[in-house]
């Protein structure tokens, strides 16, 4: 579907969007995300050209700080500042440095002297991010943080519904699998409810956070209920690293009371999407002959929406930034 | 017959727990002890009679009770002393109106042995400006595994026993514990908690914890172990003191196992009564508590448990952590708050709304836990120890945590508007701490 009908973001959307930071899809109006999708849109079709490079962030700074390993955010990340003229570093903070005994805010002072304009952090904590947004005079967008909260996963997510399926009002959508340990979850369930859609999530009780109900959702636990007139199935990834004790027995029992299929496909909404953030684990939450069926599979083109959501990100927070020395920045 | 030592303090409400008492009247501490109170000592005008008899104290009307007694006190000496010293916490204790603090062993070393008991005791003693009372360790090294002397440790001046903050989860070694404990009299004091309910959790299990993303410790977790906890005493049918709960199911299985008559007490901290789980907020370590602050509906089960008599004690379960500890992200931040200069205003709070009448509360600082521990202090009578601390219950303001006097700033109370605050303290008839300015009018004679 293209962009085309749709007009380009409006100066006095622009204007409303004020926000310093990007920590989460809490703290966002519907107002503010349909700026950014919007403006997301126009970066799709720029990504579609020849010439990608714009010079809006000529001269900024942008650090991609991960305390984990992410090969699909971060290149996106990395490649949405570049194609926007920003200089792009990538920091892969892993265990090694922790052992050295330097602690989050102290990296994060570290950074802040060599004066970024955007930080991109990834933390296994939950909440890491906004402690260290708290410390730093610049821009921090919120990659991930533990459990808690991965805003532009949510935006890409919505952003790909909305060309496919031209608004989100009104669409059912069913969110499977890993719910306790998924970031994306929440952050969708937040967007995803702001925007209108109706919402089911569904798990076997120990893959679900508690009181989940009272989050804005359906809870189901049968597969097969709980897809019936889905327009939209967004996969999980059973996240085995985060899992302490047995929250399930096996992955063989998981694919066959969770796993996506075409025959538990069937229960959905004739014609319904798949969605998964990835990294899929095959055969596992999601079955290769459904993830690569491009009629069905809309696994592809969140990856390319990804990179334009960023991008629209980045523009945005940008526009916010003190366009004065750092002397003058913000009080 | 003049003597320097004897003070009067006139003109005061006094208010003693112990006794019932509540009427205006006059108190005549003489060296370390109370010698007199009543409410006919000083009749009428006879006030500047007797001025040259006694260094006078006029209380102005403002409340005079025993200094409070706080049963929960972890302090950093020895091992942590840059978190706080034996000296830096009896200024806190002072500051808030207690007199007598109950330490705990989780010290580095443990004290899990006399010889350490008896440095507690002389480095309170030569440092302290507040009355210290070591509790030691239940178990060596707090490691669950091996029971202390506890007779020795008994000997040498521990007042009661408990791993800290360490639950005793193997249910064998407890009972033996709650057992052999019985031989001497001693208290057991236990932290309730199933290590593997709450590992990795790091606030209360519920809506708002799976909002924050953050894993929960499930109220079940504390509850568990209050049940095998009762079971244990039922059958060894030894003296057992839950050092603090915080849900409303922990509750109804103590208060059920005292209607059966078991020898069991239990201890709410200041902060449960004061905080629920949203006031974390949005990842505010300095309101990461163990136990975590519960939901509504216990925050209001403890009040009421309180107001019942169900829980015995307030405790402060001063806990000072330095800044490396709290500046991290939630999970990983120590659990903890400061609360000895807190404790009487926060659980004043239950006074000024309504919910406890002023006699009941302050008893739950004073006569309960000087009854539990077998202390003399913690009541207004004459051979009773000269404690006291004298309250300006009305007093509003809001609280500073700069103005600390403990070493940790680790409160969950800055900011907060807070109504009663401690005018002077007494330890042993003298003076530890006094409130610059109070009393400036009419003030000591």
């Amino acid at each position: 579907m293209s962009a085309s009908h749709i007009p380009p973001p409006q100066a006095a959307d622009a204007a409303l969007f004020c926000a310093r930071n990007l920590l989460g899809i809490e703290g966002l109006s519907p107002v503010d995300i349909k700026f950014l999708l919007d403006l997301a849109d126009t970066y799709v079709e720029l990504n579609r050209q020849m010439e990608k490079k714009r010079a809006l962030l000529r001269g900024r700074t942008q650090i991609n700080l991960f305390f984990e390993v992410s090969t699909r955010t971060q290149s996106s990340f990395e490649l949405a500042g570049k194609r926007l003229g920003a200089d792009v570093m990538n920091m892969s903070v892993g265990a090694s440095s922790v052992k050295k005994g330097e602690t989050l805010i102290d990296t994060a002072m570290t950074l802040n002297a060599m004066r970024p304009d955007l930080l991109v952090v990834r933390h296994g904590a939950s909440g890491a991010v906004e402690l260290l947004s708290q410390k730093v005079d610049c821009a921090v967008i919120n990659a991930g943080d533990g459990s808690h909260e991965h805003p532009t996963q949510a935006l890409l997510d919505a952003l790909t519904l909305r060309r496919h399926l031209g608004a989100i009002e009104g669409l059912r959508i069913a969110i499977c699998g890993d719910i306790l340990h998924s970031r994306v979850a929440r952050s969708n369930i937040l967007l995803l409810n702001m925007l209108g859609a109706h919402l089911r999530i569904i798990a076997p009780p120990t893959l679900l956070p508690p009181r989940a109900a009272r989050m804005g959702v359906e809870v189901f636990h049968d597969m097969t209920e709980g897809l019936r007139d889905c327009d939209v199935v967004m996969m999980l990834r059973l996240q085995l690293e985060r899992m302490t004790g047995s929250l399930i027995p096996s992955t063989r029992e998981y694919f066959h009371h969770y796993g996506l299929d075409r025959q538990k496909l069937k229960y959905a909404k004739p014609g319904a999407k798949v969605m998964h953030p990835g990294p899929m684990n095959r055969g596992v939450e999601i079955d290769s002959a459904v993830a690569d069926d491009p009629e069905i599979s809309l696994i592809q083109d969140q990856v390319e929406m990804g990179v334009a959501v960023r991008m629209a990100v980045l523009d945005a927070l940008s526009r916010n930034l003190p366009n004065t020395s750092h002397e003058k920045a913000r009080v | 017959m003049i003597t320097p030592d004897q003070i009067a303090y006139i003109n005061a409400r006094l208010i003693d727990p112990a006794s019932g008492l509540d009427a205006m009247g006059a108190l005549i501490t003489f060296g370390g002890e109370i010698q007199a109170v009543g409410a006919d000592l000083f009749p009428g005008e006879a006030a500047p009679d007797v001025s040259d008899q006694f260094q006078i104290i006029d209380c102005q009307g403002h409340v005079l009770c025993p200094g409070l007694i706080d049963m929960r006190v972890f302090v950093g000496e020895p091992g942590a002393e840059h978190k706080e010293t034996l000296a830096t916490a009896s200024q806190a204790a002072a500051a808030g109106g207690v007199t007598s603090i109950i330490v705990m062993p989780d010290t580095n070393p443990v004290i899990d042995d006399a010889s350490l008991v008896d440095y507690i005791k002389r480095r309170s003693r030569d440092t302290a400006i507040v009355n210290v009372y070591p509790m030691a360790a239940l178990t060596k090294g707090l490691e669950g595994a091996q029971l202390t002397e506890m007779g020795l440790l008994k000997e040498a001046g521990a007042i009661a026993f408990t791993d800290g903050h360490r639950p005793v989860t193997n249910s064998r070694l407890m009972r033996q514990a709650l057992s052999y404990a019985s031989t001497f009299g001693a208290l057991v004091v236990h932290h309730a908690e199933d290590p593997s309910l709450t590992q990795n959790g790091a606030m209360n299990e519920g809506e708002f914890a799976s909002r924050l993303g953050l894993a929960g410790i499930p109220a079940a977790a504390e509850t568990i172990i209050v049940e095998r906890d009762v079971a244990l005493v039922e059958l060894t049918q030894g003296r057992y003191h839950l050092s603090q709960l915080s849900c409303a199911a922990s509750l109804r299985v103590i208060e059920q196992a005292k209607e059966r008559g078991l020898d069991i007490t239990c201890a709410v901290s200041a902060h449960h009564l004061a905080l629920n789980e949203l006031d974390v907020g949005e990842y505010r370590t300095f309101f990461k508590t163990n136990p975590p602050l519960r939901a509504e509906e216990d925050r209001q089960a403890m009040v009421d448990g309180l107001s019942r008599g169900a829980i015995d004690i307030i405790v402060s379960s001063h806990d000072p952590q330095a800044p490396e500890n709290k500046r991290l992200p939630f999970a990983d931040a120590s659990p903890g708050s400061v609360g000895l200069e807190t404790l009487l205003p926060v659980a004043l709070e239950h006074y000024h709304n309504g919910d406890i009448p002023l006699c009941d509360l302050l008893k739950a600082m004073t006569a309960a836990p000087a009854q539990r521990l077998g202390l003399p202090s913690g009541r207004l009578a004459p051979g009773a120890p000269a404690d006291l601390a004298l309250i300006d219950l009305g007093a509003p303001y809001v609280f500073d945590a700069g103005a600390l006097k403990s070493r940790s700033k680790n409160t969950p109370f800055d900011g907060r508007k807070l109504q009663g605050r401690v005018l002077r303290t007494v330890v042993g008839g003298k003076s530890v701490y006094e409130r610059e300015n109070a009393l400036q009018a009419a003030g000591e004679r």
